[in-house]
Parts: structure tokens; C-alpha cells; sequence
């Protein structure tokens, strides 16, 4: 093999790389445990339902096996996470299909899923609330608002009011290997769990509270996680504690290992979404107001809406300029299984409905996608609504440039727009459509600021630096990033180095693996401490070995002067340091930028560190006739403060990118009196090789002063560009103005028609072509609902809601 | 039901439910869990192994069809002569998270033995039954379809592409 170097911006093969291709990393259900039992869970058929009668009758159960409903807990019947309202196991009532009322466990997989006939439950159903209209009758599960300047006055100043509603789906995470944890008791008395997990310290908290153990008798280890996406944030806390539950009553290790269906049945969602928003401009397309309202269907449970709520609002304005902006959001209740995290955590919706928006007011002022943008971008030095002043690295305007450049996008657009009306039938309809997105990396508001996470550096056998964080790699490739980073700020090779696993008996908490905040936030506190470790091993051989010479560390090689020979090996200079010195361990904490605040009350402040900027170019040919959906190509230039590992970074872009598209046009959870219907991998349908467009990765690099060698999180970047871009495309290629998505051909169809119904019925009455009012011909007019205006004059009175 | 087969390379001799899945003899049985379980149904593609050479999904494949025949898994296959191309592979983004990919490997082994230059289409639809959740398929693609002059390398600043 070539010798490989792992310099900050060249791309080494990532270190677990072969052993994932070759079989040999092992995943939740591969690890072999000596005496496992498996579990199987018993769920509500009903949304919502009186929980009359719940017995364990074991000779029904087929063999040797326990059972665990919310009689038998050890403590408080709630999952910790950002509160515990999340039950463990249903208690007296259930709230919603396929909620967990009983767990079994037996000797085998099969024996425990016949172990659920053992468990008798007699249910009387409660009328249930399946919708977001009937929702408004419960308790809310979060809410927040946010206003800046006079939006009421601009509204009635503005030449031009536009209004448009977005809606957009669940989305299911389909990693590929379903959720799975093993737990068991040591003899005394401590509690492991090990198995598939994006955040140690989360399943830990959840345990110590669920089992009210002390903190030091839990240990928590993540085996090899393949794919998180979010589904891996919230929902191992609840899988864990079932495990756990079941290891108690049975005596012995016990695995809960999901198979598809029950994972897609049994876990938490992207939360569907409502985004309204009335926008006063000028009449040359200025962005004078914004009046935007959010609502998410949380489902029945709160896991963590309240930030996912928090995230769509500090997204909601797009990367635009608007001095009055008032923006409210609701995390509404219903009957329905819990939604959670999902990469982009609640600003896919907002920036999908944003940047419909903005086509939405280009068509209504004879603008073209990329002029209503480039006039009203952010840059360096621009308030956001929240009164953030952008950074010198605020590179929207960089990234739609060179998408549309590099696209020919205006051109392109126009020619789509002039052919449509005079296509053939049977021919391919093409459309290109433009997204102009951002990412706030790391967590929100003062989520930093309160966590400061740890990581630790220390002098480890053989004179390595061994580092120890919490961060799991699902995929995203810390395991390589990591190691580049260290090396590079320690003046260290690779072979200088080894990487705690993720086990909450050795690391710290450095936080959970989660808003792109691995390298950026992590990163950043890893540099420093591999640094501080390596700088007092080199002061100390200085002063003992080399007469207080100033050294230099290159390469894990101490150097006296840039052309001498190499003293001595960094691991022989740390060896030695160990000897005669002793231990050294150093633990660096994450210090968020000083001049940085947040007012979470009025969300007014620095919301993030900073943000992560993009610009996609999606191609489409529909079919006139089907009108399938065919991505052709997309263009995404993303700007990413410093590229790290650039096949690594492309590659979160790559994968981004067509979990986006999969999002916009072909998956689609089907829900019928609050159960999914389609919980296999025949009907959820995402996106495979044949349906992948080529995906063109161009990175910018404007370096970001606070993450290492000037990177930026970019994990969920790309999550937010590739729906509303593929969205436009589609209305290029087909005049169907799409504000909901899955645009899947069935609804195009209907929205098809209902445009043409709503442009004959203008015709009939004003007996002339629409002109401009075009915008609103292809609204789609709901069941109870008027259509929409697309454009109103201020004043006009709202469409129905 | 008693089945011979040959795993591997070796003979092995398995007592067993005619109708029990391939992929729990190795996963449990033979304890080679390189093979994965993503759906049970044939539709992930993430349990393919070699049956007489041809990928099959050992998800869909029962004990009794496995008499006298040779199964190659991931293990022995990566190990083996495929090894070049899964280092190949690795480099080129082809893994993230990793749990297509033993799927995806004797997949892409098996068409490279058929083709061993093939275009982006033929890769797409040789892998269209695979699904891979974190790549969006272009590391797969640059690291098969090497002719393919559109399944480019991301580019950066300073860079023509």
C-alpha cells in the first residue's frame, strides 16, 4: 500500500473502512453474549384506548420466558430526555398505535415472539385525534415565537403581499441496520447496556433515571452504529431501558434487536409540517416583511419537539435579509407514534416552505429564481432576524452564484419556462430548479454554552496520545476526521495516536453525536487537548534532554531546527515522559465564542456558532403522461468552512442530497386511523442506485475562525437544499406550483387537475388568460378549504384556514 | 433435514429446518455475522453472499436449496481476491456507515468477475437492489464505474472539474 497521508484536506482511506467492508465491525446484533435471552415487544393496535385489562398468563406463553409491563417498574415511568413525559410502558391508557404496553423475553427470537401471546390486554378505545385541525383541542407540546421590527406596518407598506402554505410529510430513517441494544446486570448490581446509538451519555441518563442507580453503576458502550440519521438521538434512551427491564426480570443478558417492520412501526419520525407565510415586498422583489407561522405534528409524546420547534424557527427566514419579521411555532399533539430527530432536525420543512416562498414571489413579480434570491441574500456583516451579525465566512451569495454559474442556471430556467407550453405529448418535460439553503452547526441558542463538553487527551502505553470522547461514528466518518485533526494539531502521525471507544465507563461527556457539531465543536476541543498533551512533552524533553533548545514536533518526530535531524520519536519522548515524570492527561472544554449570547426567551441573539451555507441545482424530466419523476442531476455547491476530509465531506453532501430527494418525491409514510401502513421496504420507498441522479459535490472553504483548521459542522447541511430545489424543478418542467411534498406523480396528478379546473373557472369568468395572477392557477384547493391566493393585495382578507 | 454445504471453502454439515433462512445459519450458526439483516424480505439487498458464484439474498434463500452447493460470504470473499477492490472501494467514499456493505461488496465482486469495466448504468442497475442510505451512491459509483468520466471526484476551491 502506498503510504498514505492524513493531512487537514487530503482524503486517507477511513480506518474502520475495510472492517465494515469485509464484515468483520460488529453491530448491535452481531455481538455474540454468552446465555442471551431476546426480547419482543407487545404494542396498542389502537390510537387511543383505555388499558382495561393487562395479564401475563406464562403456559400461553410456549415455553420458559418473563414478561415486564409498567406494574413491574423500578422507577419513574418515563424515558429522560429533554423531560420524561415519554412513558417507558404504557400505563392505563395508550396514546397511540404501536405503543409499547408489554415486553417478553426467551431463550430465542422465535420463542419470544410467540412469548407475546402470553400477554392478554383488553382495550376500549377512546376516540382518538389524528389531525393537525382536530389537534388544536389538546395540550400543546411546545411552542416559541420570536418578532423583529414592525411587521403589521411593513405588511401595509409592502407593494405586495404574497401568501403560501407548505406542507411536508414524515420521513422514516431507513438506516440499514434497524435499532438494537443488549442489556444485563452485572453480579453486583451494575447495569450495562452496549448496542446501536448516536449518544452514550443520553442512554446512560435514561437508565440512571428509569432504574434510579447511581451514576457509576451504569456503563453504557455503542457497538458500530450503521446509520443514525437522528432515529439513532432519541429512541435507544426508551430501547435501552426496555432491554434493561427485560435483563432484570429475566436474570441474564437480553437483546432487543428490531426487525424492519417494528422499526418502522416502533420508532420516532420527521415530524410532519405546516409552514405558512405572508410576505410583504417591493416591487423590484425586496423582502420587507415576514409573517411566518409553523406548526409540527409531534405526535403523541414530546421526545424532543421543543427543540426540533426551536431549530425550524431560527430557519424559518431562509438565508435572507428582512428587517420585521414575526414568526410563531406549535408542536401540536395527536395520536399518532412519537416524532423525533431526523437529520436537518426541523429545518428541512421551514427552509423547503422558505425557498417555495421565494419562487412564489419571483413568479408573482415576473423575477426569475436566482434574481429574487441574489436580492436578497445575507452576507458578512448582515443582521439575521434573530439579530445575529453574520460572520465574515456568511457565503450564501458565493455558493447561488457558482451553483447558477456553473449550471448556466438562468438561461436554463428561462428555456424550460418558454418550451413548456409547446411541448409535444409523450415527450419528457425538463425542468431545473434552484435552492438557496444554510445549517446553524452545533447545538442551539446557549446549548454550547451550557454543556462546555470535555474531551480528553492522555499519555497512554507506548507513548501514544490517546483521546477519549463520547462521539460515535454512524457513518459520518469521525473515526477518520478525528485522527486528521489530532495529528495535525498535535504535529503527530497517526500511528501517535488510538481513540477511545465510545463507553461511558472511560470517556467523558463531550455530548451527544448530533447537529453537526462532531467535528466542529468536538473537533475543535480535540485539537487543543492533543496539542496541550504533545506541547508538555516537548517543553519536558527540552529542559531534560535537550538544554532548553526550542523543538518542534512534525510528524510525531521532535526537531531542533527545521533542516536538522529528528531528535527522537514523539512516542520515545512521551515513553520516557511517563517514566520519569508520570501520568499526564489533560481535559479540554469547548469554549464558545466570548462575544456570543442568546436570549431564549425572545430568541433574539447568536442562535448558533455559525452556519453552513448552500446552493442546489436540481435537473428533472418528468413524464407528461405519468408524470414520474425522474432526478437527472443535481449540482450542490456547499460552503464548509474548511474541508477536513474532502471524500469524507462530499460524501455527508452526496448522502444528504438524495435523502433530500427521496424526502421531496417518493417517500411517503401512509397513515390510516393513526397506524403506518407501509412498514416494509416493499412500500417505504427510498431512493436506490437506479433512482440516483448524479450528485456534482463542489466545495467552497472560507475557514471559520472557531472550529478546527477553520471547519464547519456539515452533517445535516445538505438535508435542507435538495427538496425545495427538486421541488422548482418540477414546476419549471410542468407549471404545477408544488407546495407539498412527496410530490409523488399521484398528487402531481391531482394537483395537475385542480389547476386546470381553477384556470378554466378563471377563464370562464374573466374570459382572458391569468396573466399574473398564473401563480395562484395551480393551487391545490384542500378538502373544507378554499384555494389560497397565491398573491394578495395588502389588505385582502386571508383565505380561509 | 441434514445439509452438506461447502462455506468458505469448508464443508460443513448442518442438522436444521429445511425451511430456516441461509442467513441465520451463517449469522447464527456459523458465527459469520458479516452478513446483515436489513429488511428479511429481499428488498436491502444487505445479506447478498456467492451461491455457486451468483449473488443471491441469503434472506430469501432456505436451508434446503443450500445442499452441495458452495456459499462464498463477505468474510472470505474481501479476504480473498476481492481485496484490491474493497481497499479500492474504502478509499473511494464507498462506506460510511458500513451496513450495506458487505452486501454491496459481493455484489459489485460478482458483476466486476462478469464486467470488469462497467458504466455508471450497468452499476446502477447491478446494485439497484441494494440500498445504501448514507452515500447517495456516488462513492459507490466512482469506486466501480472508474471509466465514467461524470462520476467525478468532489471538487474544491482551486480546482477545474
Amino acid at each position: 500500500m502506498t503510504p498514505q497521508t492524513s493531512a487537514i484536506g487530503t482524503s486517507p482511506p477511513r480506518p474502520d473502512g475495510f472492517a465494515k467492508a469485509a464484515g468483520e465491525a460488529r453491530y448491535a446484533d452481531d455481538l455474540a453474549v454468552p446465555g442471551l435471552w431476546y426480547g419482543s415487544t407487545v404494542r396498542s393496535p389502537h390510537p387511543h384506548a383505555r388499558l382495561a385489562e393487562l395479564s401475563w398468563q406464562p403456559l400461553k406463553a410456549g415455553g420458559e420466558a418473563v414478561c415486564v409491563t409498567a406494574r413491574d417498574l423500578p422507577g419513574p415511568n418515563g424515558v429522560q430526555l429533554i423531560d420524561d413525559s415519554w412513558p417507558v410502558l404504557a400505563a392505563g391508557v395508550v396514546h397511540h398505535v404501536g405503543e409499547p404496553v408489554a415486553l417478553v423475553a426467551a431463550p430465542s427470537r422465535h420463542a419470544a415472539r410467540a412469548a407475546r401471546e402470553g400477554v392478554a390486554a383488553l382495550y376500549e378505545p377512546l376516540p382518538p385525534v389524528l389531525t393537525l385541525e382536530e389537534a388544536e383541542s389538546l395540550p400543546l407540546l411546545a411552542s416559541v415565537a420570536m418578532e423583529t421590527g414592525a411587521v403589521e406596518a411593513a405588511l401595509a407598506r409592502a407593494e405586495r403581499v404574497i401568501e403560501g402554505t407548505y406542507r411536508t410529510g414524515y420521513q422514516e430513517h431507513v438506516y440499514i441496520e434497524c435499532q438494537g441494544m443488549t442489556a444485563w446486570f452485572e453480579p453486583d448490581g451494575g447495569l450495562a447496556a452496549v448496542g446501536s446509538m448516536q449518544c452514550p451519555y443520553y442512554v446512560h441518563k435514561a437508565l440512571v433515571h428509569a432504574f434510579g442507580l447511581p451514576a457509576e453503576a451504569v456503563r453504557v458502550r455503542a457497538s458500530a452504529v450503521g446509520g443514525g440519521f437522528g432515529g439513532k438521538e432519541d429512541f435507544p434512551s426508551l430501547l435501552a431501558i426496555h432491554a434493561a427491564l427485560l435483563a432484570r426480570a429475566a436474570g441474564r443478558p437480553v437483546r432487543l434487536a428490531y426487525d424492519r417492520g417494528e422499526d418502522i412501526i416502533g420508532t420516532t419520525k420527521r415530524h410532519p409540517a405546516v409552514v405558512r407565510h405572508r410576505t410583504g415586498v417591493s416591487a423590484d422583489g425586496r423582502l420587507l416583511a415576514m409573517d411566518i407561522e409553523i406548526v409540527l405534528d409531534g405526535g403523541a409524546y414530546r421526545t424532543l419537539s421543543p427543540v426540533v420547534l426551536s431549530r425550524a424557527l431560527l430557519h424559518a427566514f431562509g438565508p435572507y435579509r428582512c428587517d420585521n419579521v414575526r414568526i410563531r411555532g406549535r408542536v401540536l399533539q395527536t395520536h399518532t407514534p412519537p416524532n423525533g430527530a431526523f437529520r436537518g432536525f426541523g429545518a428541512p420543512q421551514v427552509e423547503f416552505a422558505a425557498e417555495r416562498q421565494m419562487d412564489r414571489i419571483a413568479r408573482a413579480l415576473g423575477l426569475d429564481p436566482f434574481e429574487v434570491r441574489e436580492r436578497n441574500v445575507v452576507g458578512p456583516g448582515d443582521r439575521l432576524p434573530t439579530g445575529q451579525v453574520l460572520d465574515a465566512t456568511a457565503s450564501a451569495r458565493l455558493c447561488l452564484e457558482e451553483a447558477a454559474a456553473r449550471t448556466r442556471f438562468r438561461a436554463r430556467w428561462r428555456e424550460c419556462e418558454a418550451a413548456r407550453p409547446g411541448r409535444r405529448d409523450g415527450e419528457p418535460l425538463a425542468g431545473i430548479g434552484l435552492s438557496l439553503y444554510f445549517h446553524g452547526a452545533g447545538f442551539t441558542g446557549n446549548g454550547e454554552r451550557a454543556m462546555r463538553s470535555p474531551v480528553i487527551a492522555r499519555l497512554a502505553d507506548g507513548g501514544r496520545i490517546e483521546v477519549l470522547t463520547a462521539m460515535t461514528d454512524m457513518g459520518q466518518g469521525c473515526a477518520a476526521v478525528f485522527p486528521q485533526i489530532a495529528a495535525a494539531a498535535g504535529g503527530l502521525a497517526g500511528e501517535d495516536l488510538i481513540f477511545a471507544e465510545p463507553d461511558t465507563r472511560d470517556v467523558p461527556d463531550s455530548g451527544p453525536t448530533v447537529a453537526s457539531r462532531t467535528t466542529m465543536i468536538v473537533g475543535g476541543a480535540i485539537a487543543q487537548a492533543v496539542a496541550e498533551v504533545a506541547g508538555q512533552v516537548v517543553a519536558w524533553w527540552s529542559k531534560a534532554r535537550a538544554g532548553g533548545a526550542a523543538l518542534r514536533l512534525q510528524g510525531g518526530e521532535l526537531y531542533a531546527a527545521p533542516a536538522s535531524e529528528g531528535l527522537a520519536t514523539f512516542r520515545a519522548a512521551a515513553s520516557a515522559y511517563l517514566a520519569e515524570v508520570g501520568p499526564l492527561a489533560v481535559t479540554v472544554r469547548h469554549q464558545p465564542p466570548a462575544e456570543h449570547s442568546f436570549d431564549e426567551a425572545r430568541y433574539q441573539g447568536d442562535a448558533y456558532p455559525t452556519y453552513a451555507w448552500g446552493a442546489d441545482v436540481v435537473e428533472v424530466e418528468v413524464d407528461p403522461d405519468t408524470l414520474a419523476v425522474r432526478p437527472v442531476a443535481v449540482t450542490a455547491v456547499c460552503e464548509v468552512g474548511r474541508a477536513i476530509h474532502p471524500v469524507l465531506c462530499a460524501g455527508q453532501i452526496e448522502g444528504g442530497t438524495l435523502q433530500a430527494l427521496g424526502f421531496a418525491l417518493m417517500e411517503e409514510v401512509k397513515v390510516n386511523a393513526g397506524r403506518y401502513l407501509n412498514d416494509r421496504l416493499a412500500t417505504y420507498i427510498i431512493p436506490t442506485a437506479q433512482d440516483s441522479p448524479r450528485i456534482a459535490v463542489h466545495l467552497l472553504e472560507r475557514p471559520w475562525e472557531g472550529g478546527p483548521f477553520g471547519a464547519k459542522g456539515v452533517g445535516e447541511l445538505p438535508m435542507d437544499g435538495g427538496a425545495p430545489a427538486a421541488a422548482a424543478a418540477i414546476e419549471n418542467a410542468t407549471g404545477i406550483a408544488v407546495a407539498e411534498i412527496p410530490a409523488t406523480p399521484e398528487r402531481l396528478y391531482e394537483w395537475q387537475r385542480a389547476g386546470e379546473a381553477s384556470a378554466a373557472r378563471r377563464e370562464a369568468a374573466y374570459g382572458q388568460d391569468p396573466g399574473e395572477g398564473a401563480v395562484a392557477e395551480t393551487e391545490r384547493p384542500r378538502a373544507g378549504q378554499a384555494a389560497e391566493p397565491g398573491a394578495s393585495q395588502p389588505g385582502q382578507p386571508e383565505a380561509a384556514r | 433435514m441434514r445439509v452438506e454445504l461447502t462455506v468458505n471453502g469448508r464443508a460443513v454439515a448442518l442438522d436444521g429446518h429445511p425451511m430456516e433462512r441461509l442467513l441465520d445459519v451463517l449469522r447464527e450458526r456459523l458465527s459469520l455475522p458479516g452478513t446483515k439483516e436489513g429488511c428479511g424480505e429481499g428488498e436491502c439487498g444487505a445479506c447478498a453472499v456467492l451461491l455457486d458464484g451468483e449473488p443471491v439474498l441469503s434472506c430469501l434463500v432456505p436451508l434446503l436449496q443450500c445442499g452441495g452447493r458452495r456459499i462464498d460470504t463477505v468474510e472470505a470473499i474481501a479476504h480473498g481476491p476481492a481485496r484490491g477492490f474493497v481497499e479500492d472501494f474504502v478509499a473511494a467514499g464507498g462506506v460510511q456507515c458500513g451496513a450495506c456493505t458487505p452486501g454491496i461488496v459481493v455484489t459489485a465482486w460478482a458483476l466486476l468477475q462478469r464486467n470488469p469495466s462497467p458504466t455508471r448504468e450497468q452499476v446502477a442497475e447491478a446494485l439497484a437492489g441494494n440500498l445504501c442510505r448514507c452515500t447517495g451512491y456516488e462513492g459507490i459509483f466512482r469506486a466501480l464505474a472508474r471509466k465514467d468520466e461524470d462520476s467525478h471526484a468532489p471538487s474544491r476551491p482551486g480546482e477545474t472539474s
